[in-house]
């Protein structure tokens, strides 16, 4: 009877501590720099993605794993708002990024996609010169002299792990580049804009093995600076190079959490079956 | 029992033979027939040079290569030079080529970068449709309609803008070659816009995703991914229309003015190839004249077979380039 009075004050909150409460606990959770609530995804009348939770923390790498067709790509393609390009489609819910809501009316969608890089599944070098690709978003974003603009393409082409193989090459065409070399250019790309985070779909996945080992050293070194969240289907992959892991099928987000747990005690049955190649 | 199993064996591999046999046969009558056709299409672009040479040969003779550039065409003393038609072929091209290719670029863009779906289709549907009217009904309608409204007011509009130029000089009388340049761009728009639309429609979407995603405009994925990307094509569509523009015939006698002259002003009466050979075989009386219209004939197909031969060239690149 004596301890009444804490359980009390602490039920008994008032109007204005309630409401300020859910606002604190997003304010008070700097570990995300992504915070996904209830995004849901349709496809004109086809819903691909269901009330996805996901929280992903800064200089983290995030793996999302799961079978064909659960909606991975479309998940990630909600957080800088690509899928816009496509008019029926829309998304519900809230992706933030750094407490803001991406999917919100007023976001200037450029500076967001400045933000949030995105690498693709197959290299999409643009019809320029190994240059002028990685100056691509620095021209559309920033007014830089020359010899700045030489300076941070460098630094990216350094950061991609590229510089070396193409210092004596920044004047030919980028698709002169081998296939491994094309997709490290457009991480390039994607650096030189000094992102915060960056999306990459399979981007591994037409490549060959040396070129992807190289790719994975990247994202390595790229943690420090950078949110990562990468779409693989490659379990090994996902277990080397990611510090958590999402399981999705069938649109919906089964399981979220450390790669380590993920990978050694899933708490899902169906994660599990996935990862032992049970079934996908 | 045994025999009979062994017999079975020997039965199908006996109709597994003769399947083959039969299916060898099919494969070599398909093969010749292809060949024959593809065969039959060189004898004929043969035969027609062939005999345009033949007919062509007394004015050959008579003419040599002055033919070219002689802009003499006078039935009465039979003095007869190409120059003038072949000057008003190329000049009336290339008005509709500066008006066409510009223009079908700025709705291929729009159709396929910035139209919502459907005006995109809607729009489409009308291009297709326009560019299967039959080129009389252009050149009749330039007649009655176009070339009165190109006299009575573009034409002096630009006298009186850009009258110091010896082009827009000259009594502003809508039949000419400024208005056969036109009514040519008119016809080959629906044909350019619509190749120049599908050649956009082939940049992969996923490159023009990643141009959108480094935070670029539309009018920058246009001009630094889209166009660039397609250029090429681009190339090609243009010199698809160009081959359509220089044959074309009776639009262009519509309202051309069928005069074998040469005069720097786009509004003076001109004449072309095409439009002299339908115009004057019902009245070439002589043997020399007959056959000076038939080496007009040879120089328009010389100068069409260059034009695909550039074309195919382009688009073989093109095609090659995309792997
Ligand atoms: N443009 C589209 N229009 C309609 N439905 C689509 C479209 N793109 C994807 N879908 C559907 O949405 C669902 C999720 O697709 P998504 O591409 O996100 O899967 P994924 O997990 O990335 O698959 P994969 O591993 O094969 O890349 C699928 O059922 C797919 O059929
Ligand atoms: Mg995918």
């Amino acid at each position: 009877m004596s301890d009444t009075p804490i359980p009390i004050s602490t039920t008994l909150r008032s109007p204005a501590a309630a409401e300020t409460a859910p606002r604190s606990a997003s304010e008070a959770a700097p570990a995300s720099k992504i915070s996904v609530r209830d995004l849901s995804f349709f496809y004109g009348e086809h819903q691909a993605l269901y009330h996805n939770d996901v929280e992903i923390a800064p200089s983290t790498v995030t793996a999302i794993i799961g079978p064909s067709g659960c909606g991975k790509s479309t998940h990630i393609r909600a957080y800088n708002r690509i899928f816009e390009l496509y008019g029926k489609d829309r998304a519900t819910g809230a992706v933030l990024l750094d407490g803001e809501n991406v999917l919100g009316p007023d976001v200037d969608v450029i500076e967001l996609r400045r933000k949030v890089g995105m690498i693709f599944q197959k290299p999409t070098v643009f019809p320029q010169s190994v240059f002028e690709n990685v100056a691509y978003g620095l021209r559309i974003h920033f007014r830089l002299s020359r010899a700045e603009m030489a300076e941070r393409v460098e630094k990216a082409l350094r950061a991609a792990a590229l510089w070396d193989e193409v210092r004596d090459k920044l004047s030919q065409p980028g698709a002169a580049l081998s296939g491994g070399q094309q997709q490290r250019l457009c991480m390039a790309r994607a650096l030189a804009v000094e992102p915060e985070v960056l999306l990459m779909d399979e981007p591994t996945s037409a490549i060959d093995p040396v070129a992807t080992a190289k790719i994975e050293d990247t994202v390595q070194d790229l943690k420090a600076s950078y949110t990562i969240v990468i779409v693989t289907h490659n379990m090994q992959q996902a277990a080397r190079i990611s510090d958590y892991t999402a399981f999705f099928y069938g649109g919906r987000v089964v399981e979220f959490g450390p790669t380590r747990q993920i990978f050694t005690k899933p708490n899902q049955r169906q994660t599990e079956d996935y990862i032992t190649g049970r079934f996908g | 029992m045994n025999g009979s199993v062994a017999g079975q064996a020997a039965g199908a591999t006996g109709e597994f033979a003769g399947r083959q046999r039969r299916q060898r046969l099919l494969d070599l009558g398909f093969k010749s027939l292809t060949q024959a056709s593809a065969t039959l299409v060189l004898a004929c672009m043969a035969g027609i040079l062939l005999s345009l040479l033949v007919r062509s040969w007394p004015s050959l003779q008579r003419f040599g290569a002055g033919f070219l550039w002689s802009s003499q065409w006078d039935p009465v003393t039979e003095e007869f030079g190409a120059a003038a038609a072949i000057f008003g072929s190329i000049v009336s091209t290339v008005i509709a080529m500066a008006l066409a290719v510009p223009l079908g670029l700025a709705i291929a863009l729009f159709l396929v970068e910035l139209a919502p779906r459907p005006v995109s289709r809607l729009v489409s549907y009308a291009i297709e449709l326009l560019a299967a009217i039959p080129s009389i009904i252009y050149g009749m309608w330039g007649l009655f309609v176009f070339a009165p409204f190109m006299g009575s007011h573009i034409e002096p509009a630009l006298q009186s803008w850009l009258g110091f130029l010896p082009l827009f000089r000259g009594p502003p009388i809508g039949i000419g070659m400024l208005s056969a340049g036109v009514i040519l761009a008119l016809m080959i728009l629906p044909f350019v816009s619509a190749v120049m639309r599908d050649v956009f429609g082939m940049v992969p979407a996923v490159l023009k995703e990643a141009a959108y995603g480094m935070g670029s405009t539309t009018w920058e994925v246009t001009r630094k991914v889209t166009v660039p990307f397609a250029v090429q094509g681009l190339v090609g569509a243009g010199f698809l229309g160009l081959a359509r523009a220089i044959g074309e015939t009776m639009a262009v006698t519509f309202v051309i003015g069928n005069s074998q002259s040469i005069s720097a002003s786009l509004f003076a009466p001109a004449n072309t190839i095409p439009s002299t050979l339908a115009n004057e075989f019902t009245e070439a009386t002589t043997p020399l004249y007959l056959s000076a219209l038939v080496e007009l004939g040879l120089v328009l197909f010389l100068i069409t077979f260059l034009i695909q031969l550039a074309a195919q060239f382009w688009l073989g690149r093109l095609a090659r380039g995309r792997r």
